[in-house]
């Protein structure tokens, strides 16, 4: 089961950032975050599997295909790299490296893997971490007042 | 039962999704396609938190900790997605284009 959703996640990142038309790599995204909520399944993290399905794959995705919808449509299908692709392959190598590195040289005690439930987990959100919690949703809120602002045609500003 | 997987599986799959993320990151020319490889690397972080929040031996407050970094790190790229798709429709209506290396009126 593991190997099924680390495959579909990996598979769907490579097909995000290898895809030649921009409308594949939006699917491919799709892809990749299911397989990122059945790793959290596998965590035994329901609720964020849940929460990931819902966001990322009801929301966030949505969101970009609107943004491809309202940018320019005649280039979808001919996307073309930066210059400088190689020297990135190198360097997200070298952070590959480096990182499974670091996973192999550190010593962490493991244990078997520990269920979190519904309960516990939003006691200690609204609990311990209400104020973070409060905070969150008003970036929340004013991003998307900014975002409103941002795009909105601006005939009515001019004096 | 499911305790043949282990924390280095996370490690190592979240490494490589990073991976892949920060490639897209620096190889792709389109703003959105930069935008969706940001998502990747956000979710690499998550699944590591994850992982960590399952099999490493702690306390519980700790763990619980994990999942709710988790719940804060997808709000905020939530707010991040949407302020960056109003950059980016923004910018395709000043310059009709999203190509990054087109949008050069900061380069000195």
């Amino acid at each position: 089961m593991f190997y099924v959703a680390g495959a579909l996640t990996l598979g769907g990142a490579l097909g995000v950032v290898i895809s030649r038309n921009i409308v594949y790599a939006a699917f491919a995204l799709f892809v990749s975050l299911l397989g990122v909520a059945g790793l959290f399944l596998l965590a035994v993290a329901e609720f964020l599997a849940l929460v990931q399905v819902l966001i990322y794959g009801g929301a966030i995705v949505i969101v970009i295909l609107f943004t491809l919808m309202l940018t320019r449509i005649q280039d979808f299908q001919h996307l073309s790299d930066n210059p400088q692709w190689p020297a990135a392959a190198v360097v997200a190598i070298a952070i590959f490296g480096l990182l499974v590195a670091s996973v192999v040289f550190t010593e962490v005690r493991t244990t078997q893997s520990q269920r979190i439930g519904f309960e516990s987990m939003s006691e200690t959100l609204f609990r311990n971490w209400a104020v973070p919690f409060e905070v969150a949703s008003l970036v929340l809120l004013v991003a998307l007042i900014g975002a409103v602002v941002m795009v909105r045609e601006d005939g009515d500003r001019r004096d | 039962m499911i305790g043949v997987i282990e924390l280095a599986h996370f490690q190592v799959l979240a490494a490589a999704l990073f991976a892949i993320g920060l490639y897209g990151v620096l190889a792709r020319r389109s703003a959105v396609l930069i935008l969706m490889s940001i998502e990747l690397m956000l979710n690499a972080v998550n699944i590591n938190l994850i992982g960590y929040a399952a099999f490493v031996e702690m306390a519980q407050p700790q763990r619980e900790l994990g999942h709710v970094l988790v719940i804060f790190v997808i709000t905020i790229a939530a707010a991040e997605l949407a302020l960056a798709v109003a950059i980016i429709l923004r910018l395709y209506r000043n310059r009709s284009s999203v190509n990054v290396d087109e949008i050069d009126v900061l380069k000195w």
